[in-house]
């Protein structure tokens, strides 16, 4: 009211504390004054109600006694466990060691000049990506129901060797056969969009080098698709280590179905499915960190300084219950 | 100048990218020992012309001969069968050619860089290898940053290393396409000498370049392409100075 008739926009519209600033301060006494940052409660009180919830789970899971952790432990390390624990490792390295080598063909075959190679990869894809692990996995098993016997011969032609197929297709084979093929698929998109984040000069150069295809393919072009397709590749991993699990449901002796013999026989359920929960979690842990250390192997050269290597400098870094370290970031020139 | 076959010959090359085109019966001949530089404003086919020459590009029709041997083709009565890459590739290691954008591995140090050609071609160990490197990298100025990887130098230095690189496959001919383009001015300078100092040598250089101040003073033969066909070749001092093409005319007043 009153400025608009004085004509002014002076002091009126801001409050009183313009007074406080107006005090003459030295420099002096400025440079001498210590600096207080913005407080921030939202942060401290959202970081209590975590704190609390997590108490109570940690709480509960100490004090609930039907989690028998007396079970757990009695179970955690036996025969029969660790019978299970060792196939679905094996398994796990089995399927995706094929189904990499599979994949990098079906990438390979989608980036050629061929048309039929190109379709045929891509139809594969198609097709094993849409069918979930566990059908496929069911329809390997009843494969002898669809073909009696399997032999190998002349196309259209003679034969040389025929087997059953129910006597060859055991339940082991059928879980191998079918999470490789799966693999296989999703390995092939993973290589396939790691090959094509290279630049083509890179090849270019490689060629006019005179080098052979399949040099330039393994020292130039896939080293460099290594930062895109490790990400990607431990996920798949770590996917399938837990995936290997759906075999239980064709009587494949792995983790759940060792556990799942025992609980059918005593009812301690839950403490026996905290037995394979643990070890999951434990194998998963392990490959987090082999994972990292991959990374760390093929960022040779690029843009980002390399990570650190000591175990107690990444848990510093990545673990959020050490203080934030304030570092000047390094420049590459 | 002595009589002999050229180095190079290059005979009716036409190229099409799709209905475009690019390269429309070119014919070119480069001198053992002699430095050709190749001008022409952008699209004239000068970039396609090189990487014809070491078959980075299938020509459409037409061939490149250097040293006698066609390159990529090989004749048996009366066609022209592409080779087998196994052979393209021992053509090629004899074919050094240096990149706009340097093209080094980013994934390999600056001494694996230059080795990884010769080893994997089977021409050198790697301690002989390594050892050609190192007077390679002392030559263009280098010494001492073997173990440097590429992003870690500036564009000149990753330029100098791509010309070590493609030295220490001991070539022929080197292919240079727009070598200066992609730096910071003050950084041209380097990669220029470098150039003179190795024309100097003898080498055989085709190069495409806007740097018409380096084809004054080194080039042997000025060739000027427009709309995919050579319109004016000669020596540097009669092309650049009195241009008889209208539009090689409007290039050099608008360049120089």
């Amino acid at each position: 009211m009153t400025n608009t008739e004085q004509g002014s926009l002076r002091l009126s519209a801001i409050p009183s504390d313009t007074e406080t600033n107006s005090v003459v301060v030295s420099d002096t006494e400025l440079l001498s004054a210590r600096l207080v940052p913005l407080r921030k409660p939202g942060q401290w009180i959202s970081a209590a109600v975590l704190l609390l919830l997590l108490a109570m789970v940690a709480h509960t899971l100490v004090t609930n006694p039907r989690f028998q952790w007396g079970v757990v432990w009695s179970y955690f390390g036996t025969g029969p466990i660790l019978r299970g624990l060792l196939l679905t490792l094996w398994l796990t390295a089995a399927v995706l060691v094929c189904g990499y080598l599979i994949g990098i063909g079906l990438a390979l075959m989608r980036l050629s000049g061929n048309p039929i190679l190109r379709a045929v990869s891509f139809g594969y894809v198609w097709l094993v990506r849409s069918v979930p692990p566990l059908v496929q996995l069911l329809f390997w098993y009843e494969l002898a129901s669809l073909y009696p016997e399997l032999s190998l011969g002349i196309p259209f032609g003679r034969a040389f060797v025929t087997v059953r197929t129910a006597h060859l297709f055991t339940g082991l084979l059928a879980a191998f056969v079918a999470l490789t093929l799966d693999v296989a698929a999703f390995s092939a998109e993973i290589v396939r969009g790691g090959i094509l984040s290279v630049e083509p000069g890179q090849s270019q150069a490689a060629q006019a080098l005179g080098l052979s295809r399949w040099r330039i393919f393994r020292r130039i072009v896939l080293p460099q698709a290594m930062p895109a397709i490790i990400p990607a590749s431990g996920n798949l991993l770590i996917g399938m280590l837990k995936a290997t699990s759906i075999v239980s449901v064709i009587a494949v002796a792995d983790l759940l179905y060792s556990v799942q013999l025992i609980y059918n026989q005593n009812f301690l359920i839950i403490p026996l499915l905290l037995v394979a929960t643990i070890w999951y979690v434990v194998l998963t842990t392990i490959l987090s960190v082999g994972q990292y250390y991959v990374e760390r192997h093929y960022a040779r050269g690029g843009n980002r300084p390399r990570p650190p290597s000591r175990l107690w400098t990444i848990a510093r870094a990545n673990l959020p219950i050490f203080p934030r370290r304030r570092t000047t970031l390094v420049s590459v020139s | 100048m002595t009589g002999e076959a050229p180095l190079v010959r290059i005979r009716g090359l036409r190229k099409n990218f799709g209905a475009h085109t690019v390269l429309d019966g070119i014919d070119l001949d480069v001198q053992q020992g002699e430095v050709t530089v190749l001008l022409g404003p952008s699209g004239a086919g000068k970039s396609t012309l090189l990487r014809c020459v070491n078959h980075l590009e299938r020509p459409d029709a037409g061939f490149v001969e250097v040293a006698g041997e066609i390159i990529g083709y090989r004749y048996r009565r009366g066609r022209l069968y592409e080779t087998r890459s196994s052979a393209l590739t021992a053509q090629r290691a004899r074919i050094g050619m240096v990149f706009q954008q340097f093209n080094l591995f980013p994934h390999l140090t600056v001494l694996d860089n230059i080795i990884e050609g010769p080893i994997a071609t089977g021409r050198a160990t790697r301690r002989d290898a390594t050892a050609l490197a190192r007077d390679l990298l002392d030559q263009v100025g280098l010494g001492g940053r073997e173990q440097s990887y590429p992003k870690q130098l500036s564009g000149g230095q990753q330029q100098r290393v791509a010309i070590a690189r493609a030295l220490a496959m001991r070539p022929r001919l080197m292919l240079f396409d727009e070598p200066t383009s992609a730096l910071d001015p003050e950084l041209v300078g380097d990669v220029l000498g470098v150039m003179k100092a190795l024309a100097r040598t003898g080498m055989t250089m085709l190069v495409v370049t806007h740097e018409i101040g380096f084809a004054r003073e080194v080039a042997d033969t000025v060739v000027f392409l427009d709309g995919g066909r050579v319109v004016e070749s000669g020596a540097p001092s009669i092309v650049l100075a009195d241009p008889r093409n209208e539009r090689a005319k409007a290039f050099l007043s608008a360049v120089l």
